[in-house]
């Protein structure tokens, strides 16, 4: 009998929240980006885990998607990143201010 | 008692993935030096597609090491070299004070919550989906055909929304990342 899925899905809390600490601690966008992507994938894990649990293939054609949606905001974010850093030199978010009120 | 309850390769399976995950999750914040975060994101998700195969969802995994590991991770590698960011990430002081304690505060409010929540629920919550109700999922690489059919049946809309997706994020990443060459070269 496999584990139950409590502990994936503990796992996968556990996992989310690294990625959120790392996401409103780190200064920089590229290890931010990375930390956005824990969170995503700790949220895949939570779906293929009910998608068991559930014996539901739902919850596995949303991962599909969750992906590819994933590797679009990378694309576009990464590119955001190499614009920023051609214009100022840094990729740290704080001094990216001038949209300060 | 573990043991005598559930099988014992699902469980050392299980042990495996989570290390994988959280030392790699760890490494990404802990590593100072961008490149090796993006290796330990790899370790990261390699151990998510052991938890996939784990739970029986074969295509999924294929999709996270080819997709993830081969695509998204590259993509970060090569942009950290481009930019050569990886010889001057400076780490300074916090400009908010007590930032970090906030942010520790509040995750582990946010998980520990999160926790007690599926807990008090049986871990179960939520509705069976409109298209495969009553349908037993497969187990091990069966669903490839019952995701497939899923995806190209039920969820047909949303995949070819992807596809479209996909097309603008491309043009917008060539758009966003060539626009200051042009504009140098005009004025050149």
């Amino acid at each position: 009998m496999n584990v139950p899925a409590s502990w994936y899905l503990v796992l996968a809390a556990m996992l989310f929240g690294v990625g959120a600490f790392g996401l409103l601690t780190r200064r920089s966008a590229l290890i931010m980006f990375m930390c956005l992507e824990l969170m995503l994938n700790a949220v895949n894990l939570t779906f293929v885990t009910f998608s068991r649990t559930m014996s539901d293939i739902g919850g596995q054609a949303t991962v599909f998607f969750v992906m590819v949606v994933a590797a679009a905001e990378v694309t576009v974010g990464l590119g955001i990143v190499v614009a920023i850093f051609r214009r100022r030199s840094s990729t740290s978010v704080d001094e990216l201010s001038e949209m300060k009120g | 008692m573990l043991a005598l309850s559930y099988a014992l390769p699902s469980i050392l399976i299980f042990i495996t993935a989570a290390l994988l995950i959280l030392v790699g999750a760890v490494g990404v914040l802990a590593f100072k030096n961008p490149v090796h975060s993006a290796l330990s994101l790899i370790m990261t998700l390699l151990g998510v597609a052991v938890a996939f195969i784990a739970q029986s969802a074969d295509f999924l995994a294929a999709v996270q090491i080819i997709v993830y590991a081969g695509a998204i991770v590259v993509l970060f590698l090569f942009v950290i070299m481009f930019l050569g960011v990886d010889r001057n990430d400076t780490v300074r002081v916090d400009p908010l004070v007590g930032q970090r304690a906030f942010a520790g505060v509040g995750v582990v409010i946010t998980v520990g919550g999160l926790i007690a929540l599926m807990a008090r629920s049986n871990w179960v919550t939520g509705a069976m989906s409109v298209s495969t109700s009553g349908v037993a999922l497969a187990p091990g690489s069966g669903n490839v055909q019952q995701l497939g059919t899923a995806v190209f049946t039920t969820y047909i809309f949303a995949f070819e929304v992807t596809a479209a997706l996909l097309i603008i994020a491309v043009v917008g990443a060539v758009l966003l990342a060539r626009r200051e060459r042009t504009s140098d070269e005009s004025k050149s």
